[in-house]
């Protein structure tokens, strides 16, 4: 089988890759890359446990292919702390309890970030909505809901980007 | 045996508060590893072949061309793995027939559903093992199928098992049929109390098999030595149970089969016994390799036990008054492909909530070419409640009785008898009603097309076998470990209780999940019992370090051991001896662990009892769209009976993540079936689990009445709240509509032709 040799960026990283034309961005970032924070839930981006960002766009990863990332950046849950600084979602995710088992918070994590970027005072619909194509069967989604909306208080008042 | 309460509420320094979870920054990192998250040099991807049919039988199977494709290490079918004796084992309640167990995980004689195992290859590449799937030839002759329950029942159905006999039926059947058994529990005498009633309600009710929706598929990584040792990787609700099922599956002895706990993402039930592992193992032993397998999300659906189905009919007798004299039901269960629905739990569960002196329920156990049903939070328990739930709003509105009232008025007490025979021992179900009855929603009005609903619930809970280890390390700090699968934060609540206890810093313990190898044997994280019964066994292994703590401490200053207490994270002498005796830390005593007797370690095993019930009361508001028929919920509010919040954040997701689950089943969730007997909806596509935009907040309401046989008070969580929620969404939905919704999931076309007078 001949392989695709593909030159991207992932989490800021120069980053080259062989990979076969049909394995996924998902395939390449956990079995390939070995950066397994990016979660398969269902391979047919139904429940967003896979959303990485391509050029800053949230993106169910399990629907790109893995020659796709071919000069673009790639963003993973591994990237979302700033060295040892836990992102302001990550640390909210975790003082309200905002996970359970924790296969959703990958993913969440990446697409709430995304929609902070976007909307620094988003309305719990908003997030909601915003929110909707990342399934989490855990927690009812309460505590998620509120630890975004605490990020983002948070992060307005801080100046934060 | 636990002392009764160690604790009130107010000597609580940790328990109670809402600390960051110990295991919580390797899970937003992305750092946590899951059941797909291992790895291991040569490792081989495994891939399951399943049956395209609901019902066939294999003449034969033939794997010589997939064996010959380079890259494949090894093919397996049933023939790998040891035939098992035809016997039921265990508890009626949870009753195991390995028979059965071994067919689920790979076919023998015929394939019982679509998406039934028949074949697994281990390859060098994912890709590779996917062709060699497609090069196994398997010779089936299809066979009649049946799906639904009534319809299994029938005397001409197919049968899944031409020698199966009804269990439980005096004498006998001459005739084999689908009927798996039939159970019947009873108490007073039920004929004489519905002669006896004013009114009586009755209506027939059905639910749609549900899956549990975990978020993460089934997956394991495995190696096998030619030793005859092997190791396992695995996200599970019980490391310990998957270890002793693996093993006996493959004739194996236990010691020599090791599981690791991965990180587990979601398993409500789902998780409690395997479906990968004992492939990943047999694929291991045969190509010399590690294998590693993961499901698909199709796989997931059409292979790995949803819940049952159900149809249902209850029945129950009132005073004018509102007293319940007399309840009967009839619950026929969805099995699966073979014996072992929750029906028997829903037996028991169903008239639990109430005090009524004649009471009859029937199950039948039927199975049918679905998967084999699994576990499903509270299991069996919301169903039956569903059906008795409505019947009781029903009953409190053909006698214009506000509901809750009703139910407040029936409500069992300690004292009132089970139909499965003890009475009620602990209080909580009437302070629950209670609370919902106070809490502001209940008393809000509503407007047009809305509709309110309440119900109430009642789960077990459970207790039974957990170890924990309690290691005091050098410099004060604390190792807890425990062989209990955390699903959802029990680290956190172990350790809690662990810092409560030896009066440390809540940061100064740290939890682990032990593997198989390193602490004693723990039961599943199933049964909301691991913060109770494990729980149990913490607390204990911490006392028994105090106690080696004051032993030390008296060593140190010279003085009987009996005039040492444990007081305040110190160890403080009380005798009348004079001299310097300042209070020893924990941390003082450790740093001299050498010189005082070496290493100190207690590690305690238990089989805890003393479990109390858990109880849940909910209300749910919904607005319909007369146009559209769908249903929006506009407000959930969730009451239970916790005996005792150990980390209120983790309980009140407890309560809301139930209420999600509840509120998916009684209005999107269902197995969809073609006339070909194949799942159309293997995806969550088409297969709706509930998300953020289709939920309202859900508001919890943690009433805490402790459980006497607990040291901090805990009765479990984790499952209670599932119980009412589908009948509190179909009777505020009946409210709404001013029809009885008798079939869930309350779909939108459902709900239209019950509006229009069922067309
Ligand atoms: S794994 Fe990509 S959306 Fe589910
Ligand atoms: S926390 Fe388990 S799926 Fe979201």
């Amino acid at each position: 089988m001949t392989k695709h040799h593909v030159t991207t960026t992932v989490n800021g990283d120069a980053v080259e890759f062989l990979c076969e034309a049909h394995e996924t961005l998902l395939e390449v970032l956990r079995d390939g890359l070995g950066l397994t924070g990016t979660k398969e839930g269902c391979g047919t981006g139904d429940c967003g446990a896979c959303s990485v960002t391509i050029d800053g766009r949230v993106v169910c990863s399990c629907l790109v292919l893995g020659v796709e990332a071919e000069g673009k950046a790639i963003q993973t849950i591994e990237g979302m702390a700033a060295g040892t600084r836990l992102h302001p979602l990550q640390r909210k995710f975790l003082e309200h309890a905002g996970l359970q088992c924790g296969i959703c918070t990958p993913g969440i994590l990446v697409a709430a970030r995304s929609l902070l970027e976007r909307n620094p005072d988003p309305t719990e619909e908003e997030v909601r909505y915003w929110l909707a194509g990342n399934l989490c069967r855990c927690t009812g989604y309460n505590k998620i809901i509120d630890a975004v909306l605490d990020a983002a208080r948070e992060m307005r008042g801080a100046d934060h980007a | 045996m636990p002392d009764t309460m160690t604790f009130t509420k107010k000597e609580l320094r940790v328990v109670g508060t809402r600390p960051v979870r110990p295991d919580g920054v390797p899970k937003v990192t992305g750092l946590a590893r899951f059941g797909a998250d291992y790895s291991l040099p040569g490792m081989l991807w495994g891939r399951i072949l399943r049956s395209p049919h609901a019902h066939a039988r294999i003449r034969s199977i033939d794997t010589s061309k997939a064996q010959a494709l380079r890259g494949v290490k090894a093919v397996m079918t049933s023939a790998d793995l040891p035939e098992q004796k035809f016997e039921y084992v265990g508890p009626e309640r949870v009753a195991v027939n390995f028979w059965h167990m071994t067919r689920s995980v790979m076919a023998r004689e015929k394939v019982l559903f679509e998406g039934h195992p028949v074949a697994a290859v281990a390859a060098t590449s994912k890709t590779i093992a996917e062709e060699a799937l497609g090069l196994i030839e398997v010779d089936y002759e299809v066979l009649p199928h049946v799906i639904d329950v009534e319809d299994a029942m029938k005397p001409d159905a197919p049968l899944l098992f031409e020698d199966m006999i009804t269990r439980g039926i005096e004498p006998a059947p001459d005739r084999p049929s689908n009927i798996s058994k039939r159970i019947e529990l009873k108490i007073g005498d039920v004929e004489a109390g519905f002669a006896a009633a004013d009114e009586i309600v009755e209506s027939s009710f059905k639910t749609a098999p549900v899956h549990q929706g975990y978020i993460e598929p089934q997956a394991c990584l495995a190696r096998f030595d030619t030793d005859g040792q092997a190791e396992l990787w695995a996200s599970s609700q019980g490391h310990f149970v998957i270890r002793a099922l693996s093993a006996r599956l493959l004739g194996m002895d236990i010691g020599n089969l090791r599981v690791y706990p991965a990180e587990i993402g979601g398993g409500f039930g789902g998780k409690n016994v395997p479906y990968v592992e004992p492939v990943a193992l047999v694929l291991a032993r045969k190509s010399g390799h590690p294998v590693k397998i993961v499901l698909s999300r199709e796989e997931v659906f059409k292979g790995c036990g949803p819940a049952a189905g159900s149809i249902m009919t209850v029945k129950i007798g009132i005073k004018k008054d509102g007293r319940i004299v007399a309840a009967a039901g009839v619950f026929k269960f969805q099995a699966g492909a073979v014996p072992g629905s929750p029906v028997m739990n829903a037996c028991m569960c169903a008239f639990s909530p109430y005090d009524i002196p004649n009471v009859r329920s029937v199950g039948y156990d039927v199975v049918s070419n679905r998967p084999k049903t699994a576990a499903y939070r509270a299991p069996g328990s919301p169903i039956s409640a569903y059906a008795v739930e409505s019947v009781i709003d029903m009953a409190a509105a053909r006698i214009s009785m506000d509901p809750l009232q009703f139910r407040l008025k029936n409500v069992a007490k300690p004292g009132t008898p089970t139909v499965w025979g003890p009475k009620h021992a602990h209080e909580g179900f009437a302070e629950t009603i209670r609370a919902l009855m106070q809490h502001p929603a209940y008393t809000t009005p509503l407007n047009k097309n809305q509709g309110r609903g309440v119900a109430a619930g009642y789960w077990f809970n459970n207790g039974g076998e957990s170890s924990a280890a309690v290691h005091i390390n050098e410099d004060g700090t604390v190792l807890v470990a425990t062989g209990s699968s955390d699903l959802s934060g029990t680290r956190a609540s172990l350790a809690m209780m662990a810092a409560e206890t030896l009066g440390v810093e809540f940061d100064k313990v740290r939890p682990t999940v032990a593997d198989t190898a390193s602490i004693g044997y723990g039961h599943l994280s199933a049964g909301s019992r691991t913060t109770f019964a494990t729980g149990i066994a913490v607390v204990e292994a911490c006392k028994k370090v105090i106690g080696n703590l004051c032993a030390r401490a008296a060593m140190i200053w010279d003085v009987n051991a009996e005039d040492v207490v444990w007081d305040g994270g110190c160890a403080r002498y009380t005798g009348k001896k004079s001299g310097e005796f300042e209070p020893l830390s924990l941390k003082a005593i450790a740093v001299k662990k050498s010189v005082t007797g070496g290493p100190i370690v207690a590690e305690v095993s238990v089989n805890a009892g003393g479990v109390a019930p858990g109880f849940a009361a909910e209300l749910c508001d919904v607005e319909v769209d007369p146009e559209t028929g769908a249903v929006k919920v506009l407000r959930f509010v969730t009451a239970q009976d916790v005996g005792r919040a150990i980390h209120p954040s983790y309980v009140e997701g407890q309560l809301q993540g139930g209420a999600a689950q509840g509120i998916g089943w009684a209005l999107n969730e269902e197995y969809i079936y073609d006339e070909a007997g194949r799942l159309t909806n293997a995806g969550f596509l088409d297969y709706r689990v509930p998300v953020a935009s289709d939920l309202p907040r859900i508001e919890t309401v943690l009433v805490e009445v402790p459980n006497p046989n607990h040291p901090f008070g805990v009765k479990g969580v984790g499952e209670a709240n599932i119980v009412p929620s589908l009948a509190a969404v179909a009777n505020a939905v009946s409210r709404a509509i001013g029809q009885r919704m008798t079939e869930l999931p309350m779909s939108p076309p459902k709900i239209l032709k019950a509006m229009n007078g069922g067309r």
